[in-house]
């Protein structure tokens, strides 16, 4: 047990003993998230219940010169709440609670440690849609995905997170409390201070608290498999698709290897002999979805589709998304280290990218399994590798870079919904450019002025 | 303290690297959802054993409780994408934090050496004890404590766990089932070996019976020796690997799999460790080839009936409240409810198109361990009269997992009660499930709960039943005028 006046001996003194951890075996399950080889033991973990003890953490912190990392579920993929040396991880998993769902103005309020399943299920329940489903919405919290600005499969027709955050609460690094936002569709007072916090990956501030916007269920959904014998017949009927002035709710592409480990998991019928396949879902109104699901079908056999099925339930389709949100954990079953990316490029400059990451892994010799929102551009190069291997590792971080630097030439991003977090810290000012990447720390500097926010995150 | 080469530094190091901590596992794991703490999580678990692996911690008191605090249900093992052997981690710390002797008191160990080395390796003696406690409960002695409040002068643990005494059969496995039997008109198309298990023998023999009858009905030869030994799972589980090993041996000497199609196991929990032996004994020579051969064979019942494409009973022609003895009337304490049993199978016709609702809670070891999960509705959907309605977080852990509602009698309660108030809020009359620790857990939880008039039983007895009430009819008719 810490000393009483040593911050963990405080912070159990605010918040209660069992909301402290400082053992070992308490403190090392906080030492990585869900990005590949990233590990660093946090010095104590504290449970936060609301914004005012988020606040006396964040003051208490402050005065010891402790950096505050805070965390949801632990499943981001940019290394966003992965410790840094002798910081204390602020858990906001017990702040779970729905607080209102407005059905006249379509809108949910939630306690930022609620999981993105449970708003989708609530929103639901009231026969309206929350859109935005990353691939971890099963286990990742509302508050972390608003501080990643997550995506998800349906963000071609839909967007990101950003798009459904109408306001959000934030504790500042001095323990103020902020309410951004509000339920007006319209609101153009001040600056806007709610989305420069979208999207901060713990560096402005801690979210506590946020307000979405919700929409109303659409009334039909279809959803088709199409296979394909070559991988650019499958970008090829990508472009076509939005060609024909189709927006698709969800696009998604999977590769031969991606396509075999997913199915060796989830059992759900994916055809093992293909080289690619494309996962494709309207919704709308009835008469729309036919229609659309119709041209697209159309589209498929003109490029050349191998296999055409329909999902013939809506049962078949959530088991069908499932499966593909679970691309990424399959993969593990190749290799010991999954390094995933998320490079995103113009959607015309699609087919051109998947070629380079190809020929890049062919030329480092490493082994490399594709996946991805083809329907927006966003693409998941994967490096099945060993983090015991030196030499190979290595290899992939020259790989990575080439391909960030291939996805900046095609005037892309080097991530589109993973975060800069530490993995892309590096690349950043290159993306930017000087002036801006300036700016960008500019506002950190304002807002967080001692640096104690997740700091060496998203910036070096 | 060192542990030298074994224990979780000998383990396969990919199988601890296997792990991406992608956190999928969190949503699904009962302990994580009581706690909210990584530590108490499937991958907080794992990086805690991979720390140990290297050399980075000691196995300590603290990991140790921790890996007894996990359910070992393997929920995390179905929501794994990456295919993480989360089953063989955790056996393999459990077993190192027994040889370290990490949590050993005199008194532990005098239950796990009683229970675990002498009880549960030796059949006859465990039926032996079986008897004497169906005495104490059949003379009426049981009660008469019970009710002179002499289980007071218990010690305080023993005194909590006393209510939960399970009720003995009158009639264990071998004396109603003869140890071989063929189907009544003589046509053979399997030759099958049915293990009746330790618990399932004394308390539910009555399922072995219908399990062998169930067979019958479909061209089965069923062999049933009338002693078997303990499948080893209770050994493995708690870190008593060598017994494990030993028991499953005895199995082996005692059966050889060659000579069967299948061997059928009835009680998910057993069915999971059995279908391992191949991996027990792969270091073994003299029965590495037969272990896995065993392992090809082993079947859970419901499987096995799906695979050979069992025959679903006929609706009845008419209303009828059935009165079919099985050769052991079920003493159990809901003798009540034996009313109403019998009519799946019966009542669809009859009633005006009413069905009995039924829900499945699906065993652990049964759905994770043996991912055994669409066999069993299938077999339910397939009964005349029953109307199959599906629960919440059915793949949820009760709370039994073997000695867990004993050994953590907080977070068992607290699972037995939220899968209670998920089975209540479907409406179902009837609880099938195909596990005794569950079948006693869920039976004991609806009863403090109110519930009297819900039966649990096994999927295969109603099939079993449905197939009872279907001849009844067929010889009524032959009767009619």
């Amino acid at each position: 047990m810490n000393a009483p006046d040593s911050l963990e001996g405080k912070l159990r003194e605010h918040l209660g003993v069992p909301a402290v951890l400082t053992a070992q075996e308490d403190l090392l399950p906080y030492a990585f998230d869900g990005t590949a080889a990233l590990r660093q033991v946090p010095r104590a973990v504290v449970f936060a219940r609301s914004a005012e003890q988020v606040a006396t953490v964040l003051r208490l912190a402050g005065a010891a010169g402790v950096p505050v990392v805070t965390r949801g579920s632990g499943t981001g993929l940019s290394g966003g709440s992965v410790p840094v040396p002798g910081a204390l991880v602020l858990c906001l998993v017990e702040m779970d609670r729905i607080l209102e769902i407005d059905t006249r103005n379509l809108t949910l309020r939630a306690e930022a440690g609620v999981i993105t399943q449970q708003i989708y299920d609530a929103a639901d329940a009231a026969g309206l849609f929350y859109p935005p489903d990353p691939g971890s919405m099963k286990v990742s919290t509302i508050g972390g995905n608003v501080a990643e600005n997550s995506g998800g499969l349906r963000g071609l027709k839909y967007g990101v997170t950003r798009d459904y955050v109408m306001g959000l609460e934030v504790v500042l690094a001095d323990g103020s409390i902020c309410w951004l936002g509000n339920k007006c569709v319209k609101d153009v007072a001040g600056y806007n201070l709610r989305d420069l916090f979208i999207g901060s990956e713990g560096t402005l501030g801690v979210i506590t608290q946020v307000l979405l916007k919700l929409l109303p269920k659409p009334a039909a959904r279809a959803t088709l498999l199409a296979t394909f014998a070559q991988m650019d017949a499958a970008a090829e009927t990508v472009s076509a698709i939005i060609a024909a002035k189709i927006i698709p709710c969800t696009l998604e592409f999977l590769d031969q290897k991606t396509i075999r480990c997913v199915e060796d998991f989830a059992h759900v019928g994916l055809p093992t002999e293909a080289a690619a396949l494309l996962l494709i879902e309207t919704d709308g109104h009835p008469a729309a979805v036919a229609d659309e699901i119709s041209r697209i079908e159309a589209l498929c056999r003109e490029r050349g589709a191998t296999t055409l099925k329909r999902a013939a339930d809506a049962a078949e389709a959530t088991r069908l998304a499932t499966a593909r949100r679970s691309a990424f954990s399959a993969l593990a079953r190749l290799r010991p280290t999954t390094i995933l990316e998320d490079v995103t490029v113009p959607r015309s400059e699609l087919a051109a990218m998947i070629r380079f990451v190809g020929e890049t892994a062919a030329r480092y010799r490493l082994e490399v399994a594709t996946f991805g929102h083809f329907g927006d551009g966003n693409l998941h190069p994967t490096f099945l590798t060993d983090e015991r291997d030196a030499g190979e590792m290595h290899r992939v971080e020259e790989a990575l870079k080439d391909i960030f630097a291939q996805a900046l030439a095609l005037g892309g991003t080097i991530t589109g919904e993973h975060g800069v977090g530490l993995a892309k810290r590096s690349f950043l000012r290159g993306q930017m450019g000087d002036a801006s990447y300036a700016l960008l720390k500019a506002v950190k500097r304002a807002i967080d002025p001692d640096g104690l926010l997740n700091p060496g995150k998203a910036t070096e | 303290m060192s542990m030298g080469k074994s224990g979780l530094r000998s383990l396969d190091y990919s199988i601890l690297q296997q792990c991406m901590h992608c956190g999928m596992c969190l949503p699904v794991c009962p302990t994580y959802a009581e706690t909210r703490r990584e530590r108490h999580s499937p991958r907080g678990r794992i990086a805690l054993l991979r720390a140990i692996a290297d050399g980075e911690l000691a196995m300590n008191r603290a990991i140790a409780e921790e890996m007894n605090y996990c359910l070992g249900c393997l929920a995390c093992t179905s929501a794994c994408p990456a295919g993480v052997d989360y089953g063989t981690m955790v056996e393999t710390a459990r077993a190192e934090a027994e040889e370290l002797r990490i949590l050993a008191t005199p008194k532990r160990d005098f239950i796990r050496w009683s229970t675990m080395r002498v009880l549960f390796t030796r059949p006859r003696l465990l039926r032996l004890v079986g008897r004497l406690l169906w005495l104490w409960q059949a003379s009426g002695l049981q009660a008469l404590s019970r009710r002179w409040r002499l289980t007071r002068l218990l010690p305080t643990r023993i005194r909590e766990l006393e209510p939960l005494t399970p009720r003995i059969c009158a009639k264990f496995s071998h004396q109603i089932i003869a140890p071989i039997e063929r189907p009544r008109d003589g046509g053979v198309k399997h030759r099958v070996l049915v293990l009746t298990g330790c618990m399932q023998d004394l308390m539910f023999s009555e399922i072995n019976r219908a399990t062998v009858d169930v067979l019958l009905e479909n061209g089965c030869e069923v062999h049933t020796p009338p002693a078997q030994f303990c499948c080893g799972s209770l050994h493995a589980h708690n870190g008593d690997h060598a017994t494990a090993q030993l028991l499953a041996r005895r199995q082996l000497d005692a059966i050889d799999p060659a000579r069967y199609d299948a061997i059928i196991s009835n009680a998910g929990g057993c069915g999971s460790h059995l279908r391992h032996y191949d991996r027990l004994l792969a270091g073994e020579t003299a029965y590495s080839e037969r272990a896995r051969e065993w392992t090809r064979k082993l079947k859970d019942i419901h499987e096995w009936l799906v695979e050979i494409g069992f025959r679903r009973p006929a609706p009845c022609g008419e209303h009828r409240t059935f009165n079919i003895q099985f050769p052991t009337p079920h003493q159990t304490a809901n003798a009540e409810v034996r009313g109403s049993m019998l009519e799946v199978g019966c009542s669809r016709s009859g009633d005006r198109g009413r069905s009995a609702p039924v829900t499945y809670h699906e065993s652990c070891h049964l759905c994770h361990g043996q991912k055994v999960s669409a066999q069993p509705r299938a077999i339910l959907r397939a009964l005349p009269g029953v109307e199959l309605r599906e629960c919440a977080e059915a793949t949820w852990c009760c709370g039994s997992a073997g000695i867990y509602n004993i050994t953590q009698p907080r977070t068992a309660t607290w699972l037995q009660e939220r899968k209670v108030a998920h089975l209540r809020a479907t409406g179902a009359e009837i609880v099938a499930l195909a596990n005794p620790g569950c079948h006693l857990q869920v039976a004991n939880g609806l009863r403090a709960a109110g519930c009297v008039s819900t039966r649990v039983v096994h999927p295969i007895v109603l099939l079993a039943e449905a197939y009872a009430a279907e001849r009844s009819t067929r010889s009524d008719v032959g009767q009619a005028p």
